[in-house]
């Protein structure tokens, strides 16, 4: 299950890259598992996803919760609150 | 008719607002947001999620459009780096009479401040900090409903 994972603002800085393609396994079928797996890929993950209360995402550029479902996602991405206007 | 642009071009207001008046419209309203000069900060950064960004704004645009009845709805958006004083934002809504317009206008800023995937970055004396999101812009966009409505 390929996928590309975008990140922004202080969680790219902290991951320490905007974007990386991952093949997670299939156990992973939520966002927050998806987050859980990526946590143990490296310590700047881990560190970047420490605190989950400041973390949304979207699947395919639709803003979702983090319980919701990455099944045939193409492009998952994790940032923190949105800060614009 | 809705237009959004989302670039690190300056924003003209008067070309904005000149581009919704007419076409039948009895009242135009909008709204010009600026980089404060808070605590000394001397520039600000703009991220956002190219495509994601736009198509979320042109949704926003839909439903007021949809919701209040507009003729015209104009969102542009600045990124990259700005300075005190530079316009960051600029929402222009045009309807027959003025409290569509208002209040459409109103919606447009409080949703695009929740909704809307970008992230500001205050640099002062050469330290970037990332903006905290702030509860009370939350709080008012909460007042327009459902976000999915």
């Amino acid at each position: 299950m390929e996928m590309e994972i975008l990140y922004f603002a202080w969680v790219r800085e902290r991951v320490g890259t905007g974007h990386e393609r991952v093949d997670p396994p299939a156990e992973v079928t939520t966002v927050n598992g998806l987050i859980d797996w990526l946590s143990s890929t490296s310590d700047r993950h881990a560190d970047a996803f420490a605190d989950r209360a400041r973390l949304r995402a979207a699947v395919d550029q639709v803003f979702v919760q983090l319980d919701a479902s990455v099944a045939n996602a193409k492009e998952v991405a994790i940032f923190p609150p949105v800060t614009g206007g | 008719m809705i237009r959004i642009v989302v670039n690190a071009d300056q924003i003209d207001v008067a070309r904005e607002l000149a581009g919704i008046e007419g076409k039948g419209a009895g009242a135009v309203a909008s709204f010009t947001g600026l980089v404060r000069a808070d605590d000394g900060v001397g520039s600000l950064e703009l991220e956002h999620y190219p495509g994601a960004t736009e198509a979320g704004l042109m949704t926003l645009a839909d439903t007021a459009a949809e919701r209040w009845g507009l003729i015209d709805a104009t969102i542009v958006h600045r990124i990259g780096m700005m300075h005190p004083g530079d316009r960051i934002v600029f929402v222009g809504t045009s309807a027959p009479h003025r409290a569509a317009a208002l209040e459409a206008c109103a919606f447009l800023i409080d949703r695009l401040k929740t909704d809307a995937p970008f992230w500001k970055r205050e640099i002062r004396a050469g330290t970037p900090t990332w903006v905290e999101p702030r509860r009370s812009d939350e709080d008012i966009a909460q007042r327009w409903g459902d976000p999915a409505a």
